[in-house]
């Protein structure tokens, strides 16, 4: 299912992917997943894909079978071919999809939504409506990357989604308006690299942030880091807990 | 992605080639980094860094699969893209080395004789080859290394009819003055388990460049882990330590292009 390469393209404050979500499927990501919970103390969400709804609440249903705590629907890849970023953009088909996903399991469902939308929240309501029980904001932005010399797009796919700084303050704000006009709970993802930015995805509504690119730019141990930077933080404000601090930029 | 043009390329032999163009970041590389190599509209690779020089970087390719014989059509002042340099090092020192090459793995142990020659008191190098065509670089390590370099090929057409583990088990084996601190070791991955067996066997230190599939390079898409570890951002290069830790895996298995589990 992977792309060629390049699949990965690095540019100015970060990075730009087209990897086409390469994996050998569910059926041998279940025994991955079984042995994860073997092995881990914390609660373990399983990314799902599918080409339709059946093929989203099939694979879910193995996932939580085989152990996962939660299932996040990727529903907003936005360079995989065929179905690209169709469900993610359109309520209709989301609806359907988050529908199917909770009839087919009593596992936590969240959707990831895409940012390449006219108005998240109208995706961020549909989803809530169809019953799932968080959202994270955002997965990637539609990108490309040319080389001038060769006068060609550098990524074998030519398009794909841009993560990293670059769009930590487009992935702040898709939060800020969900969180003030949907009730539900949010994972705030887009370009988190140090605690600030994990406070401010907190700030603007996020009940927990994600950490994907800045795995390359700083390291795996940069999760420690931005949560021992979140709880001084947390400290020197004289708040007990995360929760006080959620939304509060929503007070003014 | 930096474009530069391929200033020479060097026929090592009928199947391998060598590739040098200008990049001022890869011309700091260390002996054991590597770096992506983008072949305009064909693909992009991983390529262990064989020489630095000024402003310019070597790196040397057997023509295997599409993206290298791709490459092997390619000219001087063609243009490549660049990324890198990716990676850890080999660890520098200064006591008695072996080396063990196989194939294209001698690429970068050259570049890192070329340093140890400076430091080490003993310097053996062991470089294994199916046929005697394939053997590389012969000519630019002996002056490298304090006693002459041990060729092996498998078909006898040169040197030693074996694989390079046979002379090594003798050289591992030396006790006293001249005993082997470190042994260094790049080639297929089952010729890097047996030499693992074998230092471990006779309680010698020893570091090893791994190859993987590769897709970013810079630790993020777990397309080439091994075990616990990333290939492209814990390593290439991993010492006996982190060799028994993946023991399970090493010149077993290892991930396929859709992430599935495949022989070595």
């Amino acid at each position: 299912m992977g792309y060629p390469n390049p699949t990965v393209v690095q540019v100015n404050c970060g990075i730009i992917n087209a990897m086409g979500l390469p994996n050998p499927g569910i059926a041998e990501y279940a025994s991955e997943i079984s042995f994860t919970k073997t092995v881990i103390t914390v609660p373990l969400i399983v990314s799902v894909y599918g080409y339709s709804a059946e093929e989203y609440a099939e694979v879910a249903k193995t996932a939580a079978k085989a152990g996962a705590d939660a299932v996040e629907l990727n529903v907003s890849c936005p360079h995989v071919k065929e179905t690209g970023s169709e469900i993610g953009q359109n309520p209709k088909l989301l609806t359907q999809v988050v529908r199917e996903v909770k009839a087919a399991t009593s596992k936590p469902v969240i959707v990831k939504l895409s940012p390449n939308v006219t108005d998240i929240v109208e995706l961020a309501r549909a989803a809530t409506k169809a019953g799932a029980d968080a959202l994270t904001a955002v997965n990637t932005v539609r990108a490309i990357a040319i080389d001038a010399e060769t006068a060609l797009p550098v990524l074998s796919n030519t398009r794909g989604g841009l993560s990293g700084p670059a769009i930590k303050p487009i992935a702040l704000r898709a939060v800020y308006d969900i969180y003030e006009q949907v009730d539900t709970s949010i994972f705030g993802c887009g370009g988190i690299t140090t605690w600030q930015d994990a406070v401010e995805f907190l700030l603007a509504g996020a009940s927990a942030v994600q950490i994907g690119t800045a795995i390359a730019t700083r390291n795996p141990t940069v999760f420690k880091a931005v949560n021992r930077g979140v709880t001084a933080y947390l400290k020197k404000k004289k708040f007990r807990s995360v929760k006080e601090i959620v939304g509060q930029a929503h007070r003014s | 992605m930096r474009t530069t043009h391929i200033e020479s390329v060097k026929t090592e032999n009928p199947t391998t080639k060598t590739y040098t163009f200008t990049d001022k970041q890869c011309a700091k590389a260390k002996p054991g980094q590597f770096l992506m190599l983008w072949i305009p509209t064909i693909d992009e690779i991983p390529l262990s860094i064989m020489n630095t020089e000024d402003n310019t970087v070597s790196v040397t390719v057997k023509a295997l699969g599409d993206a290298t014989r791709h490459l092997h059509q390619m000219k001087k002042s063609d243009i490549v893209g660049v990324r890198g340099p990716f990676g850890n090092s080999f660890t520098e020192t200064n006591g008695k080395v072996l080396l063990v090459g196989g194939g294209t793995g001698t690429a970068p142990l050259l570049y890192l004789a070329k340093q140890l020659a400076v430091t080490t008191k003993r310097l053996s190098f062991i470089m294994g080859a199916k046929t005697r065509k394939e053997l590389l670089f012969l000519n630019q390590l002996e002056p490298l290394c304090t006693e002459p370099p041990t060729s092996t090929t498998e078909d006898g057409t040169y040197g030693l009819k074996c694989l390079a583990t046979q002379p090594l088990e003798q050289l591992l084996a030396e006790k006293g003055k001249t005993k082997i601190d470190v042994v260094y070791a790049c080639g297929p991955e089952r010729m890097i388990r047996e030499v693992f067996n074998l230092t471990e066997k006779y309680h010698v230190h020893m570091e090893a460049s791994l190859e993987r599939l590769m897709r970013c390079g810079i630790g993020l898409c777990g397309s080439c882990v091994i075990g616990k570890y990333r290939v492209c951002k814990d390593g290439p290069v991993f010492n006996s330590a982190q060799l028994r830790e993946v023991k399970d895996e090493l010149g077993i298995s290892k991930l396929g292009f859709d992430g599935n589990r495949i022989p070595v």
